[in-house]
């Protein structure tokens, strides 16, 4: 078989940090980016889970400050290229984009909620025209249309995003979802088009196949899925499913297998796993990120974690919008004293 | 004699209009101009149709009948607003600026309504910063030793125009800006987040504080009548979460219904700047009146 060559981007040091509660340790960051480097993986992304400037009390405090990660993952690449996720409405241009684009940040992956690219003209314009790669990201794709992916990732296109992923960011798309949006964008954008995956409805690997066989060129892997939530797809898994499908890429799949075992025992306490609380997230269709805030909510105010996805499912919440968890959950626990209190 | 400060509205976007509808609803203000560029945008339309003199000739409309103004709310853009401010300084007009220009003295009535009146150019700061920076310094007040203040806005996307997405930047800076200034802590974050759902969602502001001590009771009180206080002027302004302590943080929670008057009642960002504004205006308007006595009650329109 004679397959495309696809680009593979690890998020482990980023979308993990949503597994450890924002814990990643400076020196999980530089053991991790050496083995990254190691097995030749296209791009490495590195920060606060929701990336740049995302570092607070909403979403959680890094215990590595930012330009402190970038620095230290900066000096363990070489071959592969330094990637951050950026979210206008958290990251500003002037607050943390500029000192990026000065520690070597190469890639710039933009993002915004899957129907409101054009929050991120300004931030895409601005990376492309200090020279630096820029991307953009559609984010809770499973909350829109293929018509409306397509037209907002135009947006990105035309601001001079050289790249657009799709995230599934709650983990709630089924392989045929993938295929028809996927799909759509190949054909529609003329850059190229990737796909993010998380695992809560245990589809990471087959989405991602999916993704791939209906023309994604870059794919997101995280070692041993380490990330929000379930998890993303597994790097290693990834890799070898390409391998055997005939796919082409740059990563070299016995170091991608020895970053995964690494990462087995750097992160072996946040791992992620599924269980009652990520699959009803992914049900609920709720940002997978949200799983830790909601647990330590749930338990503070005496509620089922799960009713607490449900019912931010119904609110329909987007990626950044922690907060409505504490509203959610002292709402329930109120209800639940009411229907607690003894009948007359 | 009317006593009622006559004001000129200039811009006749979404704020333009909806500000109308309330300077209308006034009993201190008369509205006797609503100025743009385009005599057949919805705005100058609805505007004509209630009675209120329209022009498309915008800044040089208000320099024709300066004689007729006491005050001016500059609805157009930043941009714009550094260009006008200086005409109006000359004039002798009060303006008072619900562009990001930021060039006045920044204005949150429940904070500091007094202290603005001296100024003659004041600056509405954001829809977030009209909304989280009250609760910022009532929490202020009854602690010590704050480290860190960070707000949390979400709106609905449909509120969020074409101005307010290019300018994302701008407004987590001056609503950090304000926080830091009115609070008195000097570090703070901006978080904004648009929600796209159907049924639009009301706007909602979160404040969260970190400090070593927090006196939860004291902080509870203190929020609660910054609330009251905020309600006077944004009826819809509302506290869905009291003060809390949840993971190490303190958090408050607040949402905005507007009042409905030009813009849909999700739009509590645009509603909250604006009420803010005219709580300006007419603190003027009494300010100028004086001892002289009171207006009418009674608006210019039905």
């Amino acid at each position: 078989m004679n397959r495309a060559t696809i680009v593979v981007t690890d998020p482990t040091l980023r979308d993990g940090s949503h597994a450890c509660s924002h814990q990643i340790t400076a020196e999980q960051i530089l053991k991790y980016a050496t083995a990254a480097e190691a097995a030749k993986v296209d791009y490495l992304e590195v920060g606060h889970g929701n990336g740049l400037g995302a570092s607070s009390l909403q979403v959680g405090l890094s215990l590595v400050p930012e330009c402190e990660m970038l620095k230290i993952a900066r000096s363990c690449l070489s071959q592969t290229r330094l990637s951050v996720h950026v979210m206008p409405g958290f990251a500003t241009i002037k607050r943390e984009i500029a000192g990026a684009v000065d520690l070597g940040v190469d890639l710039f992956r933009v993002g915004a909620h899957c129907t409101e690219a054009d929050l991120t003209q300004r931030h895409i314009s601005y990376v492309r025209n200090v020279g630096k790669e820029a991307w953009g990201i559609l984010m809770m794709i499973h909350m829109t249309s293929k018509e409306v992916l397509l037209e907002e990732a135009k947006k990105m296109q035309s601001y001079g995003a050289q790249g657009i992923v799709l995230m599934d960011s709650a983990g709630a798309s089924f392989p045929h979802d993938v295929t028809q949006k996927i799909g759509t964008l190949a054909k529609g954008l003329e850059v190229p088009v990737g796909f993010h995956a998380h695992n809560n409805l245990g589809l990471s690997i087959a989405n991602s196949i999916a993704a791939l066989e209906a023309g994604a060129r870059i794919v997101d892997g995280t070692a041993r899925g380490f990330g929000a939530g379930a998890g993303n797809a597994p790097i290693e898994l990834l890799v070898a499913a390409m391998q055997r499908l005939g796919y082409k890429f740059k990563a070299d799949l016995y170091k991608v297998l020895d970053a995964a075992e690494l990462a087995d025992e750097l992160f072996k306490e946040n791992l992620p796993t599924s269980n009652a609380v990520t699959i009803v997230s992914g049900l609920a269709g709720v940002f997978s990120g949200f799983a830790k805030p909601v647990i330590r909510a749930a338990k503070q105010m005496d509620v089922d974690p799960r009713d607490v996805f449900f019912e931010l499912g119904q609110r329909k919440v987007v990626g950044g919008q922690e907060d409505l968890i504490l509203e959610v959950a002292t709402d329930l626990a109120r209800r639940k004293k009411i229907s607690d209190l003894p009948k007359s | 004699m009317n006593k009622k400060t006559k004001i000129a509205i200039l811009g006749t976007g979404n704020i333009g209009t909806d500000l109308l509808v309330k300077a209308i609803r006034s009993p201190w203000l008369e509205c006797r101009l609503f100025a743009g560029r385009n005599l057949s945008s919805p705005g100058m339309m609805k505007a004509d149709h209630l009675g209120v003199p329209v022009s498309s000739k915008g800044i040089q409309a208000v320099v024709e009948r300066r004689n007729e103004l006491d005050l001016i709310f500059d609805a157009t853009s930043a941009e714009d607003h550094i260009k006008h401010s200086g005409i109006f300084r000359e004039l002798g007009i009060l303006a008072i600026d619900l562009t990001p220009a930021k060039i006045g003295k920044m204005c949150v009535p429940a904070v500091n309504l007094e202290e603005c009146l001296q100024s003659d150019n004041v600056n509405m700061v954001s829809c977030g910063g009209q909304a989280s920076v009250p609760i910022a310094f009532a929490i202020a007040q009854a602690n010590n030793d704050i480290e860190y203040i960070e707000t949390v806005s979400s709106i609905a996307s449909r509120s969020a125009g074409p101005a307010t997405r290019i300018n994302l930047d701008e407004y987590l800076d001056t609503t950090e800006e304000a926080i830091q200034k009115f609070s008195g802590c000097t570090h703070s974050k901006a978080i904004l987040n648009l929600n796209p759902a159907q049924p639009c969602v009301h706007m909602q502001t979160t404040v969260f504080a970190k400090m070593p001590r927090p006196d939860l009771a004291k902080t509870r009180a203190a929020v609660s009548e910054m609330v009251r206080r905020i309600q006077q002027y944004v009826p819809g302004y509302q506290m869905i979460l009291e003060p809390m302590i949840e993971n190490g943080r303190l958090a408050v929670m607040v949402r905005v219904e507007g009042a409905g008057d030009y813009l849909p009642k999700y739009a509590g960002n645009l509603d909250i700047i604006n009420c803010a504004a005219i709580a300006m205006a007419e603190a003027y308007a009494q300010k100028r009146i004086g001892n002289e006595g009171v207006a009418t009650k009674t608006g210019i329109a039905a």
